[in-house]
């Protein structure tokens, strides 16, 4: 194993306000797919420092998403380490994984990924159910989530009685409910119009910068990704570009470089 | 998640999915319910029984030829019969009084009177018939020993043929015709009630001498004796069967007691009970494998729902225990309702029909138990497959 190898490298795995918060060294991710065996991501390290902002571009089946998931414990990676909030991702078992993401990561899909019949006063209380929370304590952690996003009027109304932009709201009251570390969002405005994207990407900003929730989101646009202190690109499964590890001053990867870059590559 | 939240989890989903739940419980009602009807009937018609049995007296003692094996009823009851009137006087010597043995054959018949006719069963008995089976005469009188020792013609009826060739009018000294040959009523005896829906009552006495030259034979099918109390019952038994055998050194008898019968019909109704209710369980069993089939259905439609409960923190454990409290609640909801839709039969059965029904108190108990039961057993398979669904995979599906 390559624990061994990187045991020297990470001394940091205390607790919550020091490290990072989560911290990918060389991994890996293949699919076999009944013979033909898929590399999504080719041995990529990275690491989310608390309460940053990172915009992960590429294009598409790059591995975006796939690396979303190992960084938010919904999968495990097929070498390399990943520790989230300290410990090794493959050394937990299944409950002990959904514990760690229940309490560490914050999710936000493209599609919102409502539960259609449950109000969103239910579906913001979710994570909490299985934290063992008492119901009347989750109502009211899940009411105060949903005043945070601007939804304090649409707490009993159920998802196909709200628009995209407030059912994506609602889903970042979810992610927020449980206070993560983490937020993970995979293309949070890629299903909704430019008013209701920017409305979304205000509230992600907002929350990292006043409550200091540490905020990776995937993203197509360049705008929204030219506003993060930090941008990754991926590409076939590896990390092209991180202004994390560039010197302070070089050029961030704008519309115009991302242009550029594309070009140079094909 | 704790067991009220699961159960609330549950209900709703099964509550989002109104028809859908109520056609696969329906498969559930059916069984519990046809169990529980089963079971009722097969313990109305023991305890119906029972009480006819029991209306014998426990002090009558049956002495019929051959060996009577109650533990396997029906085997070598068939022996020819060797038994004559005249033993009669060997038995009245064991109970020390002829008035305690009366002799009986018995056969079926057409009769008549006037336009009117049926067919009724004709018992040829002897005078001492009211007294051994408690039988008491309500019009008229019984025949005596005269009429039997010199072949009369004369007839007691019972009172439901009374009714039919009579209806109503006073029967003592008219005239019928059985199997061809003209009676004089004499008397009618007293009600004895239904059993089944069908009459005890549809019978024809006549002196037995008179039954033998009627159908052309010249045995006696049974004797019964009356102890004088029933402490006395297991050695009378004992001392009839043995003046027999000395009488026909080669021949087997039995004595048939009122317990020997109620045990012999408990173990036949218990069996064909038994029976009746596996069969009725088979639909139990088929409800079953229906939640089962819509577990599975459910699972796959939910298959985002619970990839997405997973990526919030659900366990294996706790989507697992989702799906089995659900799988057990459409089960138990299903078995309370086939348990009142059982016990309403039941008792709609036992006032309409002419079968008898009795509810036992732990059927519907022992019932609800095997309905959470069935959930369980058929909803573990399901909800192990949604406790081990790989939660990106299932948010992918779309
Ligand atoms: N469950 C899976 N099984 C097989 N291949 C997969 C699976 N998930 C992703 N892939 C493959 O991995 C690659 C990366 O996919 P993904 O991470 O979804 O890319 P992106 O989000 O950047 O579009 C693609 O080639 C995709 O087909
Ligand atoms: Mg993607």
């Amino acid at each position: 194993m390559t624990a061994a190898d990187t045991e020297g490298s990470t001394g940091t795995t205390g607790g919550p306000g020091r490290g990072p918060a989560i911290e990918a060294v060389d991994v890996t991710r293949s699919y076999d797919l009944g013979g033909t065996v898929v590399d999504a991501l080719q041995g990529v390290s990275f690491v989310v420092a608390e309460g940053e902002y990172a915009a992960i571009v590429g294009p598409s089946g790059s591995g975006k998403s796939t690396l979303m998931h190992l960084l938010g414990c919904l999968d495990r990676p097929s070498s390399g380490v990943l520790r989230v909030g300290g410990r090794d991702v493959l050394e937990l078992d299944d409950a002990e994984l959904a514990d760690l993401r229940n309490r560490e990561i914050g999710f936000v899909f493209q599609s919102f990924q409502l539960l259609p019949r449950s109000t969103a006063l239910d579906n913001v209380g979710l994570p909490l159910l299985y934290r063992g929370t008492r119901r009347s304590e989750r109502r009211e952690l899940a009411e105060a989530s949903l005043r945070a996003v601007g939804l304090g009027h649409r707490l009993t109304h159920r998802p196909n009685q709200m628009s995209g932009g407030e059912q994506q709201r609602v889903a970042i009251a979810r992610a927020l409910v449980g206070s993560p570390r983490i937020l993970l969002a995979d293309e949070p405005t890629g299903n909704l119009d430019t008013r209701n994207g920017a409305e979304v990407m205000r509230i992600l900003e907002e929350l990292n910068a006043e409550q200091g929730v540490a905020v990776v989101l995937v993203t197509h646009d360049d705008e929204v990704a030219g506003r993060a202190r930090r941008q990754v690109r991926v590409r076939d499964g590896l990390v092209e570009r991180d202004t994390a590890l560039e010197p302070p001053g070089t050029p961030r990867v704008t519309a115009t470089a991302r242009h550029a870059a594309a070009e140079q590559g094909a | 998640m704790k067991g009220l939240e699961a159960f609330r989890v549950a209900f709703d989903a099964l509550r989002g999915n109104r028809l859908r739940s109520l056609l696969t419980m329906l498969g559930i009602i059916i069984g519990i319910a046809a169990v529980i009807v089963v079971v009722s009937i097969g313990a109305g018609a023991r305890e119906q029984i029972e009480s006819q049995v029991e209306g014998l007296g426990s002090n009558l003692v049956l002495v019929v030829p051959g060996q009577l094996d109650t533990a396997n009823p029906g085997q070598g009851a068939a022996a020819a019969s060797p038994m004559q009137l005249s033993d009669a006087a060997v038995l009245g010597a064991v109970v020390g009084d002829d008035g305690a043995v009366t002799a009986r054959v018995s056969s079926a018949a057409q009769v008549r009177a006037g336009s009117r006719e049926g067919y009724v069963t004709v018992q040829g008995s002897d005078q001492n018939l009211p007294y051994v089976f408690t039988r008491p005469v309500d019009q008229g009188e019984f025949f005596t020993q005269g009429d039997v020792e010199t072949r009369q013609r004369v007839a007691v009826l019972g009172s439901a043929t009374s009714a039919n060739l009579f209806a109503g009018a006073d029967p003592v000294g008219r005239q019928i015709t059985l199997a061809g040959t003209r009676f004089r009523v004499v008397g009618v005896l007293a009600e004895q009630g239904e059993s089944f829906g069908v009459s005890q009552d549809n019978e024809v006495h006549i002196p037995i001498t008179t039954a033998q030259r009627l159908f052309g034979i010249d045995r006696v099918d049974a004797f019964a004796v009356k102890a004088p109390s029933a402490a006395d019952v297991p050695a009378l038994s004992r001392g009839l069967r043995q003046a027999l055998r000395e009488e026909y050194p080669d021949q087997e008898f039995s004595a048939v007691t009122q317990t020997q019968i109620l045990g012999v019909i408990g173990d036949i109704l218990g069996l064909l009970t038994a029976v009746l209710a596996a069969i009725a369980g088979i639909s139990l069993l088929v409800g079953g494998v229906g939640v089962s089939n819509i577990m599975l259905v459910s699972v796959r439609e939910r298959t985002k729902e619970i990839g997405l409960r997973k990526a919030l923190g659900a366990r294996q454990r706790d989507v697992l225990t989702q799906f089995l409290v659900e799988a057990v609640l459409l089960t138990s909801v299903g078995g309370v309702i086939g348990i009142v839709v059982g016990v309403g039969g039941s008792l709609l059965v036992n006032s309409l029909s002419p079968l008898p029904a009795k509810v036992e108190w732990w059927s519907p108990v022992v019932a609800f138990v095997v309905s959470a039961a069935v959930g369980i057993f058929f909803g573990v398979f399901p909800a192990r497959r949604a406790g081990r669904l790989d939660p990106v995979v299932a948010l992918r599906t779309d």
